[in-house]
């Protein structure tokens, strides 16, 4: 079975922010909650768009604020 | 904090990243043993450059010192003077507890070149990927002062936070600099030094069409013979050398070990051409006659020089030149060693390596040698400490640094015995 969206948001945001898995839950924030500041939210996009082929503009990217969002924003893409 | 400045600056913590170890315990003995730290590049692929070796750091792993996330991207030239400066932080016994006084403590790291690691990555992301690709962290992480500003938010200390940039004079001017700031009142601590990690694609490639650097591959370990008739150009090193300066009288008070003082620092521009030394080392000669007016020294009082030594033919000729003119009688009879024989030229962190040198050769009271030397040269003909360290009293050390661009910079340290 192909990993799901969630799971390959969850890797993609260990290895930018240096968190283990099991912080990364849907409700996490990234800035609030896994430590990241406005440079690695840029880097995590990019890290995102690459891991999924898909473009996210900047003002999409603001209303980006969860892991949550960060999945279904990916799912409503695919 | 209120404070009266002594005027007086010490050394209390010596921190060093080299290519013969990862901190002073380890690099200090080596160098006194005569070992170089000269190999072939493992860093990049050397196959269409002329040269082929260099003075690698080898094992350094920055998640020692930042947290894994940090240790994944920062640029190896702030990996290495974090490191550095926690080592000497630790040296020091610095009170890393006392807010009040971090107000009062700066950071001056100076780089020559920065991050070219980052830069080469990301040049070749907008080339390859496009300007959307490339890393925020470009910026912040190219530019040669964020190794002091790194420093800085690492630690809390929120005194002058600043960098300077000039060239292979980078880390004598970086901690002349840091001197002057303390004497003068305007923080009581410094963490100072100089930074480098070039050797990478682009920077050996650069220093190769200069022509700067040797191509005698085979000679391996051996290629770095400064002073020696058979020498043909530097070996490309890198690394970085942190020093912590207190005002004399803030190091006692606390109670601190001290290495030895800062009592000269002289500085001087060539004006002449942007590689090239000055003819007969005019500039060399002025830098070492302004550190020895500013530390009220003469020539006789100089038991020891760690020479600038970057086994080019120019250098170490002019060099030479301008230490017979600057010592006059004196030039024969005073020890001159170039530890780049073993370590290279580590560019912006070489003087900062170099003063690091200089304040154990007076806490250990011996000197390091001048490595690799065999073949006398008619037009280098002072006393190199050639191959084996030498036990000596020394009670005050020089070292030299010069720079592309004509910068002079030449520092003198002082023990302190009481």
């Amino acid at each position: 079975m192909s990993a799901t969206v969630f799971e390959r948001v969850r890797k993609v945001t260990c290895e930018e922010l240096g968190v283990t898995e099991t912080e990364v839950e849907m409700d996490k924030s990234f800035q609030e909650d896994l430590g990241a500041d406005s440079l690695d939210v840029v880097e995590l996009v990019m890290a995102l768009e690459e891991e999924f082929g898909v473009e996210i503009p900047d003002d999409d990217v603001a209303n980006m604020k969860t892991v949550g969002d960060a999945v279904t924003y990916i799912e409503s893409k695919n | 904090m209120s404070f009266q400045p002594s005027g007086r600056v010490v050394v209390t913590g010596l921190g060093a990243v080299t290519p013969l170890g990862l901190s002073v315990d380890e690099f200090w003995p080596r160098m006194l043993a005569g070992e170089s730290g000269i190999g072939s590049v493992t860093l990049m692929d050397t196959t269409e450059y002329p040269t082929k070796i260099a003075a690698e750091v080898k094992d350094f792993d920055a998640s020692v010192y930042v947290d894994k996330k940090e240790a994944r991207r920062i640029d190896r030239f702030m990996a290495f003077a974090v490191a550095a400066s926690q080592m000497a932080l630790d040296d020091a016994n610095f009170p890393m507890d006392d807010e009040d006084l971090k107000y009062e403590v700066g950071c001056l790291i100076g780089s020559g070149i920065g991050g070219l690691n980052t830069m080469t990555e990301q040049t070749q992301k907008l080339w390859r990927e496009g300007p959307d690709r490339v890393s925020p962290f470009l910026v912040p992480y190219m530019i040669p002062d964020m190794a002091s500003g790194y420093t800085s938010i690492r630690y809390g200390f929120k005194g002058p936070n600043t960098c300077v940039v000039t060239a292979c004079a980078t880390g004598v001017h970086s901690i002349g600099d840091a001197y002057h700031i303390i004497k003068r009142g305007d923080a009581i601590a410094m963490i100072a030094g100089g930074t480098e990690a070039s050797i990478n694609p682009i920077g050996m490639a650069g220093f190769c069409a200069a022509r700067a650097m040797t191509t005698k591959n085979e000679a391996g370990a051996t290629a770095s013979r400064p002073f020696d008739a058979t020498r043909d150009g530097f070996i490309l090193g890198e690394g970085a050398g942190v020093l912590v300066l207190e005002d004399y009288e803030f190091a006692k008070a606390r109670g601190a070990k001290i290495y030895g003082e800062v009592i000269g620092y002289g500085m001087s521009g060539d004006a002449h051409h942007i590689t090239m030394p000055a003819p007969n080392g005019d500039g060399a000669y002025r830098s070492m006659l302004k550190c020895l007016k500013s530390g009220g020294l003469t020539p006789k009082d100089i038991d020891y020089v760690n020479a600038h030594g970057t086994s080019t033919p120019y250098n170490d000729k002019f060099e030479t030149m301008a230490i017979k003119r600057a010592f006059g009688e004196e030039a024969h009879s005073t020890p001159v060693s170039s530890t780049k024989s073993s370590i290279g030229h580590c560019l912006g962190a070489a003087g900062a390596i170099e003063s690091v040198i200089c304040l154990l050769a007076m806490r250990d009271q011996i000197m390091p040698p001048t490595i690799n030397y065999s073949t006398p040269d008619p037009e280098c003909d002072l006393d190199y400490v050639p191959n084996e360290a030498r036990k000596a009293q020394i009670d005050v050390a020089m070292t030299n640094s010069f720079g592309f661009g004509g910068h002079n910079g030449t520092l003198a340290f002082r023990r302190i015995t009481e």
